[in-house]
């Protein structure tokens, strides 16, 4: 019987880490298509990178990186045998990721007001590069921005189950799986973060 | 389906639960194999009429029963029905869900419940589909291949559709991680690698191209839909964007597609070959080994769908030989299989038939496919009928062929009782000679000079025309035969049991049809899957 559970929570880790592997290649489509146009246009991209606001962009990344670190606590609270401390993690955990997301409404919103959306008229009228440059970015941040709240509800998901002791240190697959997840979401705004805001 | 006929209990009964719920809500891998397998025959019936349709369109010059704009509909809602609901999905979903648990020693798939999930996203898909055929301002007219600045620009409801096709690839993702991590971690003791039957092996190779390439589909069609919807302009020129980049995003998924449908049935003919030879398969190891080397080499071709694009020629010079490379590892399967046919004990049944025509018209399709993969002759026939030609016999004379054959070797052991041996044989000599007639005039057709995508044409082109829309009417009745028989022996057929074939993978192991758990005990396996030997079988 150990053997089949063993046996199982392999298995899941296995199928998580192949979704995760799926996540990754469907932002690289966006990826590939920001290395491509940035040889395009270096000049366009480096000035709509300047008119992003990096302060925006470094607080939530601590924003992030602090909830990725309350996920991966979360996990090891549970293997310790304390599901209280685990649930209070994750709600940690889901509360850094609407700061995260208030953020970029306050900052999507900030762009709007000047005018920055995808076929706004000074896109439409100025030059071509910024007009790309500024579609990928709502693309892949709105993108993001859909898999942080994903992953948020996820990992509500999973501390209910915690909650009603569906979840403890011999069958953590949905907890640690929900973590995975939620690193990913990390992985991938470390990406974004210095290709947007940094580097231009 | 009635099960109180059935000869014994089995999966059809033992559970105690059999009315409709039992089937859409199971988690039985046998279950979901066959909910696969009649989804996807539908689909496929569907297309094959649109199919008839467009060849009657273009049986004669002019106009014959249809307009351009209904043609262009019928030609992509063909091309969107037969790739993405039938032979994507068919193979992984129909056979590999119904054989591949039972061959590698499984009671059922490594995540049961998310097998279920995928099939359900399949039907959702699905739907979706079939209602932007009939809502909106009509049916997408862009083609299969949605390409930009058409597709972004037409009034038809391309968007609701491309969404349908979106979910239908997160379906056909989740298939491929569920049958990966089913392959790596529910082997039965003695199930090593090397003793994997190969049809396991290709669906081990499709199933890694699942994963890697839908995800780009997954996003190059997110983007078209944002091209409509938001004006995001990433692929319109007037707004510097590239169309190209469409093109490279959509074809980084959807040539390795193409090995989605030909990997696993490759696989099913590896399998009917040698029990059908009564010889174990010739060089396993190697058609194993190409199997994977498909799939990699596979990935980095998709170039040579634009060689007129407007690529650079160092790009075009790259991809038409990476195009030869793959040509390789399939040159090795082919003559593979003819080794073992070599001095084998060959008996001429209905799957045996299937995997042999295969063989001939797979050839033919890899062949010309060459033709389109040199850069120099592709310029000459580049978007004529000789594409179309060259395609069908890729994947209709080959995959399609193999999946008839499949049904024919497979789907007894699931029923308990078998079709008839002799219209079976009558129906696959109409759809071999149907099928060569209808897709070899299209190939020369497009040498000459003919467009595809057009319902016109130069009077010269009439006589092939006709006779090629002949041959799918031979094709069509050899179809119908071929179903009729099928079923009627399923369903009230003389009974199948035991290992009539004498084929040595476990499925042949089980009862007939197999129970719900599959084996009454964890099988340890001590042979190869083609150690015929061991079957105890003369």
């Amino acid at each position: 019987m150990s053997e089949q559970l063993h046996r199982d929570k392999s298995g899941a880790t296995l199928g998580m880490w192949l979704f995760l592997l799926t996540e990754l290649i469907l932002f690289g489509g966006l990826f590939l298509l920001y290395a491509v146009y940035l040889a395009r246009y270096p000049h366009e991209f480096a000035s709509g990178g300047k008119e992003l606001n990096v302060v925006f962009g470094a607080v939530n990344t601590v924003v992030l990186l602090t909830s990725s670190l309350l996920a991966a606590m979360a996990v090891t609270a549970v293997q310790r045998g304390a599901p209280r401390t685990s649930i209070r993690l994750l709600l940690g955990t889901i509360g850094c990721a609407l700061i995260f997301l208030g953020i970029k409404y306050v900052e999507w919103n900030e762009k709007f007001g000047h005018d920055i959306y995808p076929s706004s008229q000074r896109l439409i009228k100025g030059p071509q590069g910024e007009s790309v440059f500024f579609s990928l970015y709502f693309l892949t941040t709105g993108l993001h921005g859909l898999h942080v709240l994903i992953g948020a509800t996820l990992l509500g998901f999973v501390a209910v189950r915690v909650q009603q002791g569906r979840v403890d240190s011999n069958n953590n697959s949905w907890l640690e799986n929900g973590a995975l997840y939620w690193h990913l979401v990390d992985l991938i705004w470390i990406f974004i973060f210095p290709l947007y805001y940094l580097i231009l | 389906m009635n099960p109180q006929k059935l000869p014994q209990s089995s999966f059809w009964n033992d559970t105690g639960k059999t009315g409709i719920t039992s089937w859409i809500f199971s988690t039985d891998h046998k279950r979901i194999g066959l909910l696969y397998f009649y989804s996807v025959l539908g689909f496929f019936l569907i297309a094959v009429c649109l199919g008839l349709l467009l060849r009657i369109e273009l049986m004669a010059p002019g106009r014959t029963i249809m307009g351009p704009q209904t043609y262009n509909a019928l030609f992509t809602v063909h091309g969107v029905i037969m790739v993405f609901l039938f032979i994507i999905p068919g193979f992984p979903g129909a056979f590999g869900n119904l054989i591949m648990p039972i061959q590698i020693g499984a009671r059922d798939v490594a995540f049961p419940r998310l097998n279920l999930f995928s099939w359900w996203l399949y039907m959702l898909g699905a739907v979706i589909i079939i209602t932007a055929l009939f809502t909106g301002s009509g049916p997408p007219d862009t083609g299969w291949t949605f390409y930009v600045p058409f597709s972004t620009r037409t009034g038809t409801n391309v968007s609701l559709a491309v969404f349908g096709v979106f979910i239908i690839g997160f379906s056909s993702i989740l298939t491929g991680l569920n049958f990966v991590t089913t392959i790596h971690r529910l082997r039965a003791e003695g199930m090593t690698w090397t003793r994997l039957p190969l049809f396991v092996w290709s669906l081990y190779a499709t199933a890694w191209v699942q994963i890697l390439a839908t995800p780009i589909l997954g996003i190059t069609l997110a983007l078209v839909i944002a091209e409509r919807m938001l004006g995001t302009g990433l692929f319109d020129a007037a707004r510097g964007g590239d169309p190209i980049m469409y093109q490279h995003l959509f074809w980084i998924y959807s040539h390795p597609a193409v090995y989605i449908m030909i990997l696993p049935a490759m696989g099913v003919i590896s399998e009917i070959i040698p029990v059908f030879s009564r010889k174990p398969v010739f060089g396993y190891k190697m058609i194993a080994f190409s199997s994977v080397a498909i799939a990699a080499a596979g990935s980095l071709v998709w170039g040579h769908h634009m060689f007129t694009s407007g690529m650079s020629d160092t790009a075009v010079l790259v991809f038409s030989f990476l195009t030869f490379v793959v040509a390789i590892p399939s040159a090795i399967k082919v003559f593979n299989w003819v080794s073992t046919l070599y001095k084998g004990s060959i008996s001429l049944e209905a799957p045996m038939l299937f995997a042999l025509s295969f063989l001939l018209l797979f050839s033919i399709g890899g062949l010309t496919g060459l033709i389109l993969g040199a850069a120099a002759t592709d310029i000459h026939v580049h978007d004529t009928q000789f594409v179309v030609g060259h395609f069908h016999y890729v994947i209709f004379g080959g995959s399609g062929f193999a999946f008839f054959g499949a049904m024919h070797y497979w789907l007894p052991k699931f029923y308990g009782r078998r079709y008839k041996e002799k219209p079976a044989l009558i129906a696959w000599s109409m759809m071999f000679v149907g099928f060569n007639i209808t897709y070899f005039c299209m190939m020369v057709l497009g040498m000459k000079g003919m467009p595809r995508r057009y319902y016109d044409y130069l009077p010269e082109f009439a006589p092939l025309n006709l006779a090629s829309t002949l041959g799918s009417w031979l094709l069509a009745l050899g179809l119908i035969l071929l179903l009729v028989n099928l079923f009627r022996g399923l369903l009230r057929g003389e009974p199948f049991s035991g290992n009539p074939w004498g084929g040595a993978t476990l499925e042949w192991s089980v009862a007939t049809p197999p129970p719900t758990e599959n084996f009454e005990e964890e099988p340890v396996v001590t042979h190869g899957p083609y150690d015929f030997k061991s079957t105890g079988i003369p």
